[in-house]
């Protein structure tokens, strides 16, 4: 993290395996941190609760589904509605589309990190977790374009290391780290 | 890429001075993206040259209005949804005589069909007639034509089965090569056609309006003066379906009740 800098957000994307990395990273976090979390977790478009439900478990903070138009809120994990791409808007809330699935993925990682690095500029965390695709890695690039902090997983350590992987062959990935890493790096976010 | 907000705005105020298609109060994240997405295409390097071109040929002006305006749908998406009209709706809707329908943004029709399957199967297709409209020429193409890739019909089948039907799938398509051609039974009572939510007036009264996912592609206020649109085009105690991430806002929600809150289908009581 470079000194003095103020992040206003954290975007996350996980694929195949990402659930037990969510799970980790959400149980050691702080209880609060003075910014939203914004994730997108490939799912099936059926599921439809079962993944807020289970992540909430996991956290003292609000874990929700992202509604459309909706303001973006800071202390709050938000998660892309299964079905649905999830962007950002530059007045920083959230919309919704229904447009092509892009790597076969709808919501799709680079959907939500190249529109949330238009808004967030370099103010903006992106990490990209476990998952069996490339998604995420074009997003990645764009967030280190405007300035952004970019993590991956530790493609060793990832259940499924080929998202990481392609993320961190972009170089554009600032920082590889475990779980155990991201988490505190990600902890201190409060501290800044 | 990242786009000029000045240079953006001023494409589509020229997009709307010239040709009469006003994405104004469209969503701006998606439409960058979109457009983006047709840059990079044609490799065109900036705003200005995208606008000049479009500007000199009409022709290409037609081929990113497609882009910019194309949605993409299933056949019974969200098996809920048509559960819940199968319930809870179609057996009101089979107190009229005569029962006219608004599909108001079909896309490329595969929801349409997916109405049409379930009026046939409810008796009410007969004295139906289901208009559906949509801003995007090719899509509506296509939804006339009612021919899909046959590589989807396995999840349609299964979106069908779970939406309740009563039949089986497969008896109202033909498979040709790689693709399936929906039954001209099923087109009889179906009306196509183009129509602008932006620009458009209501052109009938309905008792059943479905617009799903077409909304969340709106601002806000575009949002509401659709939802008032809806409003005055539907008779008392008509219905309107919205997608699953949709709602009723604005004050929309006083002349309606809940008819399956899960599910966005609404009844209008006033």
């Amino acid at each position: 993290m470079s000194p003095g800098q103020r992040y206003e957000a954290i975007v996350i994307g996980a694929s195949a395996g990402g659930l037990h990395a969510l799970f980790y990273i959400l149980e050691h976090l702080p209880e609060y941190l003075p910014v939203p979390v914004i994730i997108v977790q490939h799912r099936m478009a059926e599921q439809q609760e079962l993944l807020e439900e289970l992540l909430q478990s996991k956290t003292e903070m609000i874990v929700k589904q992202a509604d459309e138009k909706e303001s973006i809120e800071k202390g709050i994990i938000y998660l892309a509605p299964p079905g649905y791409h999830l962007l950002i808007e530059t007045d920083r809330t959230f919309s919704l589309t229904v447009d092509h699935p892009v790597s076969y993925s709808r919501p799709s990682i680079d959907v939500l990190f190249e529109t949330a690095a238009i808004a967030y500029r370099d103010a903006l965390v992106g990490v990209i977790l476990t998952g069996a695709n490339r998604d995420g890695a074009a997003g990645i690039k764009r967030i280190r374009e405007f300035g952004g902090y970019t993590i991956a997983q530790e493609p060793a350590e990832a259940q499924f290391p080929s998202m990481p992987s392609a993320a961190i062959a972009t170089q554009c990935v600032k920082k590889v780290g475990t779980l155990n890493e991201i988490s505190i790096f990600l902890s201190k976010i409060s501290e800044v | 890429m990242e786009l000029d907000n000045g240079a953006f705005r001023s494409l589509l105020q020229v997009v709307h001075s010239s040709y009469g298609y006003d994405f104004t109060e469209y969503a701006e994240a998606s439409m960058k993206r979109r457009i983006i997405h047709y840059m990079e295409l044609h490799k065109i390097n900036d705003l200005q040259d995208l606008q000049s071109v479009i500007l000199k040929d009409e022709n290409i002006f037609r081929d990113f209005l497609q882009e910019l305006s194309v949605t993409v749908t299933e056949m019974f998406r969200d098996p809920g949804f048509y559960k819940s009209l199968r319930e809870k709706v179609v057996e009101r809707l089979a107190t009229y005589p005569f029962i006219k329908v608004w599909v108001a943004g079909c896309a490329t029709g595969e929801e349409v069909y997916s109405l049409a399957i379930l009026f046939k199967e409810s008796g009410i297709l007969d004295r139906s007639v289901i208009y559906a409209t949509d801003i995007n020429q090719h899509s509506l193409q296509i939804a006339k034509d009612g021919m899909y890739d046959a590589a989807s019909m396995k999840a349609y089948t299964g979106n069908y089965q779970q939406s309740g039907g009563t039949s089986s799938f497969s008896e109202y398509y033909k498979s040709k090569y790689n693709s399936v051609m929906f039954d001209k039974s099923l087109k009889q009572n179906i009306v196509f056609s183009a129509h602008n939510l932006v620009m458009d007036k209501a052109f009938n009264e309905f008792q059943l309006i479905i617009c799903r996912n077409v909304l969340i592609y709106f601002k806000q206020e575009l949002q509401k003066r659709v939802l008032d649109l809806f409003n005055a085009s539907l008779c008392t105690f008509g219905f309107l379906g919205l997608g699953s991430k949709e709602s009723l806002r604005f004050g929309a929600e006083q002349s309606f009740e809940e008819v399956d809150r899960r599910e966005r289908i609404y009844m209008k009581i006033k």
